[in-house]
């Protein structure tokens, strides 16, 4: 089985989150993946991409987006960084609450943990890290949701 | 594939034509503004036909979420027609669908405006 890493260093900008999905899609398309896991997963790390320009680093052009796709033994990996504050897991809101189905923003994390197998969300010494991982062969590859989260 | 919006007036609603994405960035804005403007003109029956949308992400959902509160406040009414399967399964997972007035069929969409 072929491993497999790219890494970027990306600008705070709306370009780096359209670069992001599209490099997603390419490669999920190259491991195979059928038309709707492709959507998925490129959603989740556009998602992630998001999070990462806008909330973490706030377009900040000081402060850069680290992109990195690896294929190990049987996952797709999907790490991206940023150098924001932080994100506080426990203050994130349900966005399915029927108090929040109506705000407008707020569903980001919880589309990524929807599309992809597993998510670990941790912080970093610099800002914070999300992992995304999609089984590229396994019982859970038809993206039912297993997601978890790790803090330091 | 960035979004392109046109508008038609029918029986007194006003239809917007959306096609391609709605995304963060120039995709949300032109649906903010396209809104915006007919609530401007005192336009306040919108249905928004999404049957040309290929891609919606979180920040086009909250941008569909604003568009229907912004013009419920002010008396008016907003519908959604012709969902592509995409944009439905989005609107199922994040328990909007039923929050939203779907409709599949232009006519009756039309006639169901108060």
């Amino acid at each position: 089985m072929t491993e497999q890493r790219l890494s970027y260093t990306l600008d705070s900008t709306l370009e780096t989150v359209d670069s992001a999905e599209q490099t997603a899609s390419r490669m999920a398309v190259e491991l195979g993946f059928d038309e709707e896991e492709v959507m998925r997963i490129a959603m989740a790390v556009r998602e992630a991409a998001v999070n990462a320009v806008l909330h973490g680093n706030a377009y900040d052009p000081d402060k850069k987006v680290g992109l990195e796709f690896e294929r190990t033994g049987r996952d797709l990996v999907i790490t991206i960084r940023d150098q924001g504050k932080g994100l506080d897991l426990n203050k994130l809101p349900d966005p399915l609450a029927p108090e929040n189905l109506l705000k407008t923003s707020g569903r980001g994390i919880f589309l990524i943990r929807s599309f992809m197998d597993e998510v670990q969300i941790r912080p970093t010494q610099t800002g914070t890290e999300i992992k995304l991982i999609k089984h590229v062969h396994g019982p859970s590859a038809g993206g039912k949701e297993a997601s978890r989260e790790h803090e330091d | 594939m960035s979004m392109k919006i046109s508008t038609r007036q029918v029986d007194g609603v006003t239809i917007v034509d959306c096609s391609g994405r709605i995304t963060l960035g120039e995709g949300s804005v032109t649906l903010r503004d396209t809104v915006g403007q007919l609530l401007g003109k005192n336009q306040k029956k919108i249905l928004l036909n999404l049957g040309d949308v290929n891609y919606i992400d979180s920040s086009g959902i909250g941008e569909l979420v604003s568009a229907f509160t912004t013009v419920r406040k002010q008396g008016g009414e907003l519908k959604l027609l012709n969902l592509t399967k995409k944009v439905h399964d989005l609107l199922q997972i994040t328990k909007l669908y039923t929050v939203f007035d779907v409709k599949d069929d232009e006519a009756a969409a039309v006639k169901a405006f108060a």
